[in-house]
């Protein structure tokens, strides 16, 4: 099990990594397609079977679609060289700082003592624990939820929408 | 309890199945050559074999024989990744579809050694039952939108890209008619295990109790394996062949099997669904199972050779503005009935 | 399978309810109505809707309740910050009516996303759980993203929106972070649980991470220094409407999450956080205060201006007092109704389709349109902290709560930046009654309904600067709930 999860979060930071320093746009949405995948087994792996079954659903299968499907559409051209030699003394700074908090963490976490975790119930991640869940304790987040999405429909409609009037 | 005699016999499941399913698609194939035949009164292929029965070996052969050619400009992997990803997504979903109760007895001796055949299921007429089934089904179904358009786009052709564009479009859109016209199905039986589903159909079948959520599903299943009406990515005087116009060889014979995977899990879904699966009398279930899918295969074939093709922006309409509300109202329907109807 | 659906209260959610639906109402309003009837009812509508909200919120007045199994705080803390909401999503929407007819845009989806706008703001003040308090920051973070793009033929308006969309993802990627470092550390998202797992058994590598993240993530939506980067930006292209809506709904709302969970979750370890907060502070007020002067545009001005009240803010949170967070309530209302006043007035000067932005332009306008510059001192003055207006009363009990706490020269340097932004305030008035009028700009167009809403607003901020009385009451009984 610990050999499969460190293979897998590798995959996925591996592929993360490729999405940021890939140039050319439809390479960078396979590789999250992959990390997106590899999340799921991840999932999988605790246990989470109906939420590895909706990130695959729902992210790889239509989001990242779409992206592709906008990215294809728009036909992006792989950008003019010559960007990269820019802001360098920006990007060292940046990325040293940004080294030294990771170690920062990475030693803090490294250091404490985990509290035991509680055993999982038996029907843990399974389809009905989650509606349950989401049906008793965290019915007004779900709730909520629906406005949140209904107002980025909405949104995309107004800014996408042709000239009225 | 002996794990690599478990295993043995669950790779001989798997290859029956495997083998099974690859025959029917190849069979599938020709039935359809020989069905639009006797609609359209022409005989079809009947030179190969008695009848032509032995067209889709010759088929297979011509195949792979062809020159596998590979367009100037284009992205070799994604190009060679794309028919793989088609063929993957149309066989998948065969683990999860269960097609006979009970196959083998629950105690097997084999080589002096006792098996216990319940152990993952073994001796029932399904390869995994996993309790989230139909939703690992839509999950690898939403993948198969990926062959197309990786293979759109790798090929370097503006034709295939279109084709792809297309394809996704459609795809994406009469996934959520899809997934959501079986959502009654799933309240009904209250699990999302295809076996439970199935044996959740023992008195009634599904159809009667969703006849409208049956309808939604079989139309939004026609245009997600992209068949008439709904075919419009190989719409051959606009865009050749779509996505599939640079593919050649073995290549191009993945892309049709799974095209033709897709079809035959399409039937085999809607039977385990709304047809009670395996379930029926006097007959061995597994009969039951591939006689109802046949049926349905046969409907594929039959609106094939009788309807015409959809625009695109009716296709568009159709499924946002038809489908999708309609399959919401059945939603809506079934919880009522349910709540102020008890059985 | 049975679920147990715990109990509820729908009253407890009134106003989320109420405006909700009204926002739905009104999307299908736009939708389905003729043209005539609707282009002059939906301001009337989503104004109906916030004062029935309102009348629900003071209906809630006095419960110390939670609801939703917790989600949901129903206390005087999130009683007052309704009130601010309200109040601010109210005066907002009457300031855009005109402004938007001058645009072409009188759409009913803009007041709908006002409303929703509002839910958010509503959630993240009343959260009880992390999850509501992250759903809160969208709900109201992604109209605004929408709003600032509305003029997607101005190019600002784009770049606004654009900067403000990617920023902002970018913040809440980090406030997520941040909250699954502390469920990590801790095993729970209820702030009542982790203050409850902190203070028994000290912090841990993990929610130390997460404090940091939350504070990152809180800070760029109050705009705290170094995180102000795109408030100019945005503030200068967004609609003046908007610009008004989020200087004080979001800052207000962040406030209001920012302050309940640093003061229930984190107050058994303030030695962690307060230094951090202290530089954060100076560098945000003096950034804003020393920045503003420089300033030429009054949208850009009044955005580095609300990064310095930004400041003066922080200072009530890391007194970490009572008296600091009754200052931080004080305080925002009043500028919620002095920042409006202002950016009404600057709707109004701008005349047609924002023409008129330049500091500049108010040249002559104490002798052309006496009344409004009247109220744009008044608002000015309370801006700058003179008494007796209600800013100066609100920055008085930040401060003397910061020299409670023994944060001597915080307040110190608080002082020494309100006295600098003395000069960018006052440059305005100076120019509205001291310089004549360069050429004729053209009428300013006035509406009763704004007129009175400016005067009103205007005589609020004097009257609560005269007698605070009642509303330090009211903010003392609404900090209640942190026992410090």
């Amino acid at each position: 099990m610990q050999i499969i999860f460190f293979l897998l979060a590798a995959t996925a930071l591996i592929s993360g990594i490729m999405v940021v320093i890939q140039v050319n746009p439809v390479r960078s949405a396979l590789f999250l397609v992959l990390n997106f995948f590899a999340l799921a087994a991840i999932y999988l792996l605790a246990n989470a079977q109906f939420i590895a079954a909706i990130q695959i659903i729902v992210y790889a299968g239509a989001i990242m679609v779409l992206f592709l499907f906008v990215i294809m559409l728009l036909n992006l051209r792989q950008p003019e060289e010559g960007g990269a030699h820019r802001h360098l003394g920006q990007k060292i700074f940046g990325s040293s700082l940004a080294t030294a908090v990771i170690a920062l963490v990475i030693y803090k976490v490294f250091r404490m003592i985990v509290p035991p975790g509680k055993p999982l119930t038996p029907d843990f991640g399974s389809t009905e624990m989650v509606a349950k869940s989401l049906f008793t304790d965290y019915l007004l987040p779900f709730e909520m939820t629906s406005i949140l999405l209904l107002v980025a429909v909405v949104g995309a409609v107004i800014l996408a929408r042709s000239k009225v009037e | 309890m002996n794990l690599p005699l478990l295993i043995g016999v669950m790779v001989v499941k798997i290859l029956v199945v495997f083998v099974v399913f690859l025959t029917t698609i190849a069979y599938v194939v020709l039935m359809e050559r020989k069905v639009l035949g006797f609609i359209q009164f022409r005989y079809g292929p009947n030179r190969v074999g008695p009848w032509g029965l032995l067209q889709p070996l010759a088929d297979a052969l011509k195949l792979i024989f062809k020159e596998d050619f590979t367009p100037p400009g284009a992205n070799r992997f994604l190009f060679v990744l794309a028919p793989v990803i088609v063929g993957l997504t149309a066989f998948l979903p065969l683990a999860v579809i269960p097609f006979a109760d009970k196959i083998l007895p629950d105690t097997l001796t084999i080589y002096g050694q006792k098996l216990d055949l319940t152990v993952a299921s073994l001796n029932r007429g399904v390869i995994a039952d996993v309790n989230i089934g139909l939703l690992y089904i839509f999950a690898v179904a939403s993948m198969a939108v990926y062959g197309a358009v990786i293979g759109g786009w790798s090929s370097n052709n503006k034709y295939s890209l279109l084709g792809a564009l297309r394809l996704s479009a459609q795809m994406i859109s009469y996934e959520l008619a899809l997934g959501l016209s079986v959502i009654g199905v799933l309240m009904i039986a209250g699990t999302l295990s295809l076996v439970k589903i199935v044996e959740a159909q023992q008195h009634m079948w599904f159809i009667v109790y969703q006849p409208l959520g049956f309808i939604l599903f079989l139309t939004a299943a026609f245009a997600e394996c992209a068949r008439t009406p709904f075919d419009l990515i190989e719409c051959e005087n606009e865009l050749v062949a779509g996505y599939q116009t640079e593919y050649s060889s073995m290549k191009w014979g993945l892309l049709m099997m799974g095209e033709y995977g897709h079809v035959v899990i399409a039937s085999a879904l809607t039977t385990t669904l709304f047809l009670g699966g395996w379930q029926g009398p006097f007959l061995p279930p597994v009969v039951w199972f591939l006689l109802k899918t046949f049926i349905l295969i046969f409907f594929f074939i039959w609106v094939r050779g009788t309807f015409p093709r959809f625009r695109f922006d009716q296709l568009m309409y159709f499924g946002w503005k038809v489908l999708l509300p309609l399959s919401l109202v059945n939603i809506l329907l079934t919880g009522i009935i349910m709540l102020y109807m008890p059985r | 399978m049975s679920i147990d659906i715990p109990t509820i209260c729908l009253t407890n959610i009134g106003p989320l309810i109420t405006l909700s639906v009204a926002g739905l109402l009104l999307l299908l309003f736009d939708a389905f109505s003729g043209k005539a009837m609707k282009k002059a009812h939906f301001h009337q509508f989503s104004l109906v809707a916030v004062v029935i909200a309102l009348l629900q919120t003071v209906w809630l007045w006095n419960r110390q309740t939670t609801d939703f199994s917790r989600m949901i705080y129903v206390d005087n803390f999130s009683f007052f910050f309704n009130v601010i909401f309200l109040l601010g999503t109210g005066i907002s929407i009457i300031l855009s009516v005109h402004y938007l007819e001058n645009y072409r845009k009188n759409y009913g989806e803009y007041y709908a996303l006002m409303l929703f706008a509002a839910v958010g703001m509503i959630l993240m003040a009343a959260g009880g759980n992390l999850v509501i308090i992250f759903l809160g920051v969208e709900i109201l973070s992604i109209p605004i993203y929408i709003l600032s793009g509305l003029f997607r033929e101005d190019l600002k308006s784009n770049e606004a929106a654009l900067k403000y969309l990617l920023l902002g993802a970018f913040s809440s990627a980090f406030l997520l972070f941040g909250i699954a470092m502390l469920y990590g550390g801790t095993g729970t998202f209820y702030l009542a649980d982790l203050a409850a797992f902190i203070k028994k058994s000290g912090m841990n590598g993990f929610t130390y991470v997460g404090m940091g993240l939350l504070i990152v993530g809180f800070g760029f939506k109050v705009s705290m220094a170094p995180f102000h980067m795109w408030t100019p930006d945005v503030y200068e292209g967004a609609p003046t409407s908007i610009t008004a809506f989020m200087s004080v709904g979001t800052k207000a709302a962040a406030f209001a999450a920012f302050l309940r969970v640093f003061l229930e979750v984190f107050p058994t370890v303030r030695m962690e956080w307060d230094l951090l907060l202290w530089v954060a502070a100076v560098a945000t007020m003096t950034v804003g205060n020393v920045t503003a002067l420089a300033q030429t545009n009054i949208k850009r001005m009044l955005a580095y201006s609300s990064i310095a009240h930004a400041g003066y803010i922080l200072v009530g949170l890391i007194a970490g007092n009572q008296l600091g967070a009754t200052g931080i309530l004080y305080y925002l209302l009043a500028y919620t109704i002095m920042n409006l006043g202002a950016f009404g007035v600057v709707i109004a000067v701008a005349r047609k389709k924002d023409n008129y932005l330049n500091i500049y332009d108010y040249a002559g306008l104490g002798f052309q349109y006496p009344g409004l510059a009247a109220v744009m001192s008044v608002f000015l003055f309370s801006l700058v902290g003179m008494p007796p207006t209600a800013g100066f009363l609100g920055k008085f009990y930040l401060f003397s709560a910061a020299v409670e706490a023994g944060y001597i020269w915080l307040v110190i340097i608080a002082v020494i930046n309100s006295l600098i932004s003395v000069y960018y305030y006052l440059r305005i008035t100076v120019i509205m009654y001291m310089q004549p009028a360069e050429a004729d700009l053209g009428p300013v167009a006035m509406t009763p309904v704004v007129n009175a809403t400016l005067i009103i607003s205007a005589l609020a901020v004097l009257l609560i600067g005269i007698f605070p009385g009642s509303i330090f009451q009211l903010a003392m009984n609404s900090v209640k709930i942190f026992g410090s």
